[in-house]
């Protein structure tokens, strides 16, 4: 902006869409991600995917759940034009299969990700502003969570689980219980940096309470190291899921999870490697979809990388 | 000008002593910062008050008492009557109305994230009895216009201001509770020298218009000569002198007052050259452990045994005409030419 505008006659009719648009980071940092190649292409494959996701019927003419259209005399045959993945070892259509798992994939990230942003981020804005003893009790909280090796610790809360129980929610509550605390710890860090900063000083000094100062100043000026971890964690949840299915801790059968079915199929490889082979390739796609997403968003909102 | 009659501001034996502790688990304290140690001053209305003092002698650690940002060790603070020193809660937020600040770095003071309105509205949104809500736009709006920003410019965000725009806007937010005190923390020192004085005249301008309290407080001495009706000089967290302006600036008894003001620079290659520099020799004695007696004793070429033994009181000393806080005060005028 230039310094004529403090005398400037009110030119609001010259161009109005410009006043209102809020030139702020996100806006800078949106327009630096509507020219990025590898967000624009990771952005596509997670819609993609999320499409699936949420309407699988649109992409398999077979229903992955009926297991009416399993044909054992046909178990573990090639790629042909009515399956397109070739079969499993029970003769199921691999095609229709990969595009049922991806429900599982999604709503764990999703979901896993929801839980961890909203229970460390919380958390930590709350240690972050009060330090002093809530910060020590919450910080060494998470710390012992923090210690725990992810995917052992993961192993362990799903066999307390059981068997039985397990499917997505037990996944979910796995992967948050180990997650929350790195979001915690970045969420604190932000917001020590931004409250020492001037402006809650002035809101401190017209009166307002800490719960305004909490939400209004704050908040919107910590969130952006979150939201970089939170894209970034996405992918890594959807990764896990499919190592705890792969491991048989997991989604139980009759549930599709790309992870389980690759665990089904890795004995007869060799033989028939196509049921393995694309639930693999599907998995990796769509997590390299997220992190990439991730990598692009963090370049747009850290200023220190430009 | 100065109008006598009950003070707007009072302050009374202010200390705040920062507590210096060792050991991790089990904290003890070996000792305090002495950032403030026993201030003492009135402000009237329509008044400014100059403080001046070079680094880290508690100009701002006594800003921030005085907005009631930190608790004072002991001391009063009261702003039309009340103290708010020790005001709590409810109390305190109303006594808050009466005494608002101007920051020093119009860059960090504003979140960024919120617009000019939210910004300057947000005082009436904490002190939701000042104005009802429907007007609330309008007034935002009243205050950008009083200092000279363009009222359309309610929804733009702070970055998308010069610093001067910003300081205006810092201005705006302190005015909106119409207090009777403003506290300004090196107002213009983040600025350029031009936009300075566009702030400085904005500044007097509010005062006459509203009948404004002003601290100023500065190391810009010229500056704070330009709008102070009085003068405080701080060292290593006390007054040592206190005035008029024409007392401190043509007539300063006080040793550190004569140094600093030998320093000021003059705008005249002839004069510069024959004026009487006073350099002080080492740094400020750390405020943690100050000398005994008289602080200023280690640097101060006047120094007898009196200094250590004796602390001098602020008071008037014979031959001056205001209070000075030295044994061997003296008028003594090293810039005559300004």
């Amino acid at each position: 902006m230039s310094n004529s505008t403090i005398t400037a006659s009110p030119a609001k009719d010259a161009k109005p869409e410009k006043a209102k648009k809020p030139a702020s980071l996100w806006s800078d940092a949106w327009y630096d991600l509507r020219r990025s190649k590898v967000f624009l292409f990771g952005a596509a494959l997670v819609l993609l995917l999320v499409i699936i996701a949420a309407f699988p019927w649109l992409f398999s003419p077979v229903n992955a759940f009926d297991p009416s259209t399993c044909d054992l005399t046909r178990a573990r045959d090639g790629l042909d034009g009515t399956h397109w993945f070739g079969s499993d070892n029970l003769g199921c259509d691999t095609y229709s299969r990969v595009i049922y798992g991806a429900r599982v994939s999604i709503i764990v990230g999703v979901v896993a990700t929801i839980v961890t942003s909203l229970v460390g981020g919380a958390l930590g804005l709350l240690a972050g502003f009060f330090g002093k003893w809530t910060d020590v009790l919450l910080s060494r909280i998470a710390e012992i969570f923090f210690a725990i090796p992810s995917i052992l610790g993961a192993l362990l809360i799903l066999a307390v689980v059981g068997r039985d129980n397990a499917g997505i929610g037990s996944v979910v509550l796995a992967l948050s219980l180990l997650a929350w605390p790195l979001v915690l710890r970045i969420m604190r860090a932000a917001v020590i940096t931004t409250k020492n900063q001037d402006f809650v000083l002035a809101a401190k000094a017209l009166g307002a309470g800490p719960i305004r100062i909490m939400i209004r100043h704050i908040l919107p000026n910590a969130l952006t190291p979150v939201i970089v971890v939170t894209t970034m964690n996405l992918g890594v949840f959807i990764a896990a899921e499919a190592a705890l299915s792969f491991l048989g801790v997991g989604i139980q059968s009759p549930d599709i999870s790309w992870g389980l079915m690759i665990a089904d199929s890795r004995n007869r490889f060799l033989e028939a490697p196509a049921p393995l082979l694309f639930p693999a390739l599907f998995l990796s796609i769509t997590v390299l979809a997220f992190v990439m997403l991730g990598d692009a968003v963090r370049d747009a909102l850290d200023p220190k990388l430009r | 000008m100065a109008s006598k009659g009950e003070p707007v501001l009072e302050v009374r034996d202010l200390v705040k002593h920062f507590p210096l502790t060792q050991g991790i688990v089990v904290k003890r304290q070996v000792g305090a910062i002495k950032a403030v140690d026993g201030v003492s001053f009135d402000l009237h209305r329509g008044e400014t008050l100059g403080i001046v003092g070079e680094s880290g002698c508690g100009k701002s650690t006594l800003a921030k008492l005085l907005m009631a940002l930190e608790t004072p060790t002991s001391g009063t603070v009261r702003v039309a009557g009340k103290d708010l020193a020790n005001a709590k809660g409810a109390d305190l937020k109303r006594i808050r109305r009466n005494i608002q600040m101007v920051m020093q770095d119009p860059y960090t003071s504003l979140n960024p994230r919120m617009t000019v309105g939210d910004i300057v509205g947000e005082p009436f949104e904490i002190h939701s009895e000042v104005a009802p809500k429907g007007d609330r736009r309008k007034k935002v709006q009243e205050l950008l216009d009083v200092v000279g920003l363009n009222p359309d410019h309610i929804n733009r965000y702070p970055h998308q201001f010069s610093g001067g725009q910003r300081q205006r806007i810092g201005i705006a937010r302190g005015l909106a509770l119409q207090p009777e005190v403003i506290v300004c923390d090196e107002p213009v020192s983040a600025l350029d020298v031009s936009i300075q004085a566009q702030v400085i005249n904005l500044l007097e301008r509010l005062q006459n218009e509203f009948d404004l309290a002003y601290i100023f407080i500065a190391h810009d001495l010229s500056v704070v000569r330009h709008i102070s009706d009085r003068v405080a000089v701080m060292y290593l967290g006390k007054i040592v002198e206190i005035g008029r302006d024409t007392e401190i600036y043509d007539r300063p008894t006080h040793p550190y007052t004569q140094a600093l003001l030998s320093a000021v620079p003059v705008p005249d290659p002839e004069g510069r050259e024959n004026r009487e520099r006073i350099i002080l020799q080492g740094d400020p004695p750390s405020p943690a452990n100050p000398p005994s007696g008289c602080r200023f004793r280690t640097r101060c070429w006047k120094a007898q045994e009196i200094c250590a033994e004796e602390e001098p009181l602020l008071q008037i000393r014979p031959g001056a005409d205001h209070p000075s806080a030295c044994h061997f005060a003296e008028v003594h005028d090293v810039v005559h030419a300004s």
